[in-house]
């Protein structure tokens, strides 16, 4: 009984992973340029709003100031 | 230092959660037992079949889009100039090994736990303490901000998520307000609020993910796939929709519909643990660190792995992974104490930075994207600027 038990568990185990599988086989995918362009044009986009890349100037950069700003 | 010193430390309890192979006694003494027992075996033989034909059938679909590699169609952007990031406040506090920290929404509160299994709320520009919590555990490995400002979350050897208002009145007992919302098997690794203060999502060494009702402390999901612990989670920016990345000591880095419980996509071609794990700004990609001393972004779309990020000099594991507002720069902390900056596109390091005296252990980049923190296990925070 028990040994049937183990193989049936495995069995169930086996059956998970395959009904895994086709889903991530189904799955619709483009090419690595297409990705690549995307991922570089978001970049490019957002630039020019991103304060770690741009560097922006101490007096505008809450963290850079010595003394604390104080925003009314 | 042996590096399995370095593991133990840092995941005290590694799970391998697969059954046992235990052998039974073998005798069907009912011939019918027999037969069943055969059949089970062909059954299992024919579902490895089609698990390997499926396998090597994913594989030659995603080589055949493989038709360029990301820092190829990166050449014709300009490359970055020179950063000069320097440590502008160091947070000192904490009594032991900060694990952890999280930005609050606001864009100057942080929330950092620790191995001597204090949570402490800070104010990163004045650098003051504005509320300490000690929890009944040590190694608090998790702690997160709720969206609204007004709660933390956080847990670790205790196997729970705990979530505690925070108070406006600075004499109030936090501890008493205390809420335990998740409950796992095992150590729990990481946590994050979803959109709303409503509902957590945690991950734990007991191998499992899940979304949790924070007011009733009901299980609304499991996530279920990972071979071992999971050790960090991300969610996808609220636009993406619904989904979740997961990375685990199993060396897999799952994403999980979190309606459904079901696991979409799945990659595995990290060496060893995926300590972190953060999704790429526009929902499109996500980077992983691990302890095979690389960071490597995967294109979610593409699926598959499109840029390692790696020198022969780093030897020493990745342990926290996070992008600037463009996605452009990957900030990863490292067991070697250093920060490494990341060009996300070309793929080349564009700086190193120092200040650490031990590894760094959590490092998040801030709401606004002006700063970014770095926790270590020198007991001190660090903003960078």
């Amino acid at each position: 009984m028990s040994s049937k038990m183990h193989s049936a568990s495995r069995v169930a185990q086996a059956r998970r992973m395959v009904q895994q599988l086709r889903i991530e086989a189904s799955m619709e995918r483009i090419k690595v340029s297409k990705a690549s362009s995307d991922l570089m044009r978001y970049c490019g986009e957002h630039a020019k709003s991103d304060p770690l890349l741009m560097g922006i100037a101490a007096s505008e950069n809450p963290f850079k100031d010595k003394k604390p700003c104080t925003v009314l | 230092f042996p590096k399995q010193t370095f593991s133990l430390c840092c995941k005290p309890f590694r799970c391998r959660s697969l059954p046992a192979r235990r052998k039974y006694m073998r005798s069907p003494l009912v011939p019918e037992m027999a037969t069943q027992e055969v059949q089970l075996n062909e059954t299992l033989s024919h579902l490895k079949t089609e698990s390997d034909t499926l396998k090597t059938k994913l594989e030659e679909e995603r080589a055949k889009l493989h038709d360029v590699e990301l820092h190829q169609v990166a050449e014709k952007v300009d490359g970055l100039g020179q950063f000069v990031m320097k440590t502008r406040r160091t947070l000192k506090g904490h009594g032991n090994k900060v694990l952890c920290m999280d930005w609050c929404k606001d864009k100057r509160r942080i929330v950092s736990s620790s191995q001597d299994g204090k949570v402490i709320v800070w104010d990163a520009f004045t650098t003051n303490k504005e509320h300490a919590v000690t929890m009944p555990c040590t190694w608090v490995m998790a702690c997160a901000y709720a969206p609204s400002g007004c709660a933390v979350a956080c847990g670790g050897l205790d196997n729970k998520c705990s979530v505690y208002p925070l108070s406006l009145d600075k004499n109030e007992n936090l501890a008493a307000k205390k809420k335990s919302v998740a409950m796992h098997t095992n150590y729990l690794s990481a946590c994050s609020f979803t959109n709303s203060d409503m509902q957590i999502l945690t991950s734990s060494g007991d191998g499992t993910c899940a979304l949790w009702d924070v007011e009733s402390g009901q299980l609304l999901q499991s996530f279920h796939g990972h071979a071992a612990d999971v050790l960090c989670l991300d969610l996808a920016p609220s636009e993406t929709g619904n989904t979740f990345v997961s990375g685990g000591c199993d060396k897999k880095a799952n994403v999980w519909d979190m309606r459904s419980g079901q696991c979409i996509q799945s990659f595995e071609t990290h060496e060893s643990d995926i300590n972190s794990v953060r999704y790429y700004p526009s929902g499109d990609a996500f980077a992983s660190g691990s302890d095979d001393a690389t960071c490597r972004l995967y294109d979610l779309r593409a699926d598959r792995e499109v840029a390692i990020y790696s020198k022969e000099s780093i030897i020493f594991g990745v342990s926290s992974v996070d992008f600037s507002l463009s996605g452009r720069l990957l900030f990863g902390g490292y067991n070697d104490y250093t920060i490494n900056v990341w060009d996300v596109l070309k793929g080349t390091r564009v700086s190193i930075l120092f200040g650490h005296e031990n590894r760094v252990s959590t490092l998040r980049v801030s709401p606004d994207g002006t700063a970014f923190c770095s926790g270590s296990w020198d007991h001190t925070l660090r903003t960078w600027a």
